[in-house]
């Protein structure tokens, strides 16, 4: 019997604390095998967006500390790398709320994400061709118009005068830019239309299938991020609560109930759902 | 009429190496929000390493400027290697209290290394004054002038069209998302500190050719300051304007009211008073940005 393959990015057992005091991760497991789409779903507060920073790096800057466990890419651990150095290995968030440049055009946006381009020579030759970081310029921005027309047309606008769902593709163009082989991807659907979710969500399953970048997807709308996914974590306090493929976990009853809100059918009432869950909370 | 445009052109003519000065000032802040106190010590430096590159080394001037602009470019490198990056992540009022003690420091430095002893620049400019209509402006000050223009404007376009500048611009405006982008946004902060310590060299040597250097110049740094919180304390372009109109304000202070007064002085007061009134209008300066938002 063959072991399985190593999945790209391995996240065990790790604790997260921020001010030293307040711990926010216990103990998180989680793998992430490349080419997939992974759904990390949960709470407000579960730690999701925290599992993302500590992932990316970006913990410090908030004055958070990955106390235990480690975050294994590739085989490497991750520990001690700046977040500069993370994304140049191939990890890049798309961070929730956007974070667009306000006062730089569309254009010089996408172009800051060139320096997340592929930095060793491994990464190098899985982006070739037309992958360099300068000489490449004119591919990337193509390729980034391709899946989101709209931004052609406002490239010379600056960011901060775009409307939230294209301040959402512009987020996502530099990813694309970037050329990342794990893309964390953090609410992405975040006070967006459900029209517009729609559009993202396709795009989100287009750059998997075509770029084959791998995507770690933290979503509230478990609807939809269940579609797309194909292997989902459920995250409740700090931890992973269950876990499994996406068609399990749609069959699963505590599923359906407090994150896909119905039962046998029928919709309940979100008061229902929040003591649920406050109940199970308190007796786990 | 004719004293108006007088004092119109030299007041513009001064502006610029002012505006220069200023944005020393506003490119360190707009990459780390600090406030760098030592930019007037910096200008002081750079001055002193012309000074002596021409009398000891008897180099022409442009020579000179080029190892003003070295010796500033390794002083900012050091110093933000050494003493502010192990302040990374501290309160911006900490840093802040560093570049002043940095700024007596370098004071301290010159008089050892140059006595306090004031100095004059060996004769640079031609002594013939430059005729512009009614106006007559001596040489000395439109040539240095002229200079500062040009490191403005280089200053400008590298920042406006260079992935080096645009990325410095995205540092500034967010440092976590320009971090997760990798952009190593340390390098970023030391460019910073190194072009804010080469526009101060710049400045300061062109200041010293007009009026002589001391380990004192750097006060002059301080007497910017309007300028910076004129123009708002993050935008080159509001720098330019606000050094333009500080100039023009204190020559038209000083030629129109200073023969009123017996005491004089008011082309001193002048900036500081115009600074007053205006913050109390526009709070965050003339161009300063609070935020961009969409209507």
């Amino acid at each position: 019997m063959t072991a399985p393959a190593p999945p790209l990015l391995a996240v065990n057992n790790l604790e997260v604390v921020y001010h030293h005091s307040v711990q926010v991760l216990k103990g998180l497991s989680l793998a992430v095998p490349e080419g997939r789409i992974v759904a990390l779903l949960g709470s407000n507060g579960a730690g999701k967006t925290t599992a993302l920073k500590a992932i990316s790096g970006l913990l410090p800057l908030e004055n958070g500390a990955i106390e235990a466990g480690a975050v294994t890419y590739r085989g490497q651990d991750l520990a001690g790398l700046l977040p500069h150095q993370i994304a140049r290995r191939g990890i890049f968030q798309v961070r929730e709320g956007r974070h667009v440049f306000e006062d730089l055009t569309v254009e010089e946006n996408l172009l800051c994400a060139t320096y997340a381009r592929p930095s060793t020579p491994a990464r190098w030759r899985r982006n070739a061709p037309g992958a360099t970081g300068r000489g490449g310029k004119a591919v990337e921005l193509d390729r980034v118009y391709d899946y989101f027309p709209r931004l052609r047309e406002r490239r010379g606008g600056l960011g901060g005068y775009l409307s939230g769902g294209e301040q959402q593709m512009l987020a996502i163009g530099r990813a694309l830019v970037a050329g990342p082989d794990l893309m964390l991807l953090d609410e992405p659907s975040l006070g967006l239309s459900p029209l517009l979710v729609e559009e993202i969500f396709a795009i989100v399953e287009r750059i998997n299938r075509e770029q084959g970048t791998t995507i770690l997807l933290v979503e509230q709308n478990a609807h939809m991020a269940l579609q797309l996914a194909s292997h989902g974590y459920i995250m409740e306090n700090g931890k992973v609560v269950l876990d499994g493929p996406v068609e399990r976990l749609r069959q699963d009853r505590d599923v359906q109930e407090f994150y896909l809100g119905r039962r046998g059918g029928q919709a309940k009432s979100y008061r229902e759902v929040k003591h649920y869950k406050r109940r199970k909370r308190w007796l786990s | 009429m004719d004293l108006l445009l007088q004092l119109l052109a030299s007041g513009a003519v001064t502006g610029c190496i002012y505006a220069l000065i200023a944005i020393g000032f506003v490119v360190v802040y707009k990459a780390t929000g600090v406030i760098n106190f030592a930019t007037g010590e910096l200008m002081m430096l750079g001055s002193f390493f012309a000074w002596t590159a021409m009398t000891a080394a008897q180099v022409p001037f442009v020579a000179a400027l080029l190892v003003a602009i070295a010796g500033a470019a390794a002083v900012g490198a050091v110093v933000e290697r050494v003493v502010l990056r192990p302040l990374l992540g501290q309160r911006a009022i900490s840093v802040i209290m560093v570049t002043i003690g940095l700024s007596s420091i370098f004071k301290g430095l010159a008089q050892i290394l140059w006595s306090g002893e004031y100095r004059s620049f060996p004769p640079i400019w031609p002594r013939r004054p430059i005729t512009l209509g009614p106006v007559l402006l001596p040489a000395r000050q439109v040539y240095p002038s002229l200079i500062a223009l040009a490191a403005i404007l280089l200053l400008a376009l590298l920042f406006r069209f260079t992935r080096t500048g645009t990325a410095m611009r995205a540092t500034a405006a967010d440092q976590a998302t320009a971090f997760g982008m990798g952009i190593d946004i340390r390098r970023m902060f030391s460019l910073s500190w190194v072009l804010a310590a080469v526009s101060a060299a710049i400045s300061g040597v062109v200041i010293g050719t007009i009026g002589g250097i001391s380990p004192q110049l750097g006060a002059v740094g301080l007497r910017i300051f309007p300028v910076v919180i004129l123009g708002g304390l993050d935008s080159i372009g509001g720098a330019l304007v606000g050094g333009i109109v500080m100039g023009i304000l204190e020559n038209l202070a000083g030629g129109y009211l200073d023969p009123l007064l017996p005491g004089g002085g008011v082309k001193e007061v002048a900036p500081f008073v115009a600074l007053v009134l205006i913050l109390m209008v526009r709070p965050y300066g003339l161009f300063g940005t609070r935020d961009v938002e969409r209507l």
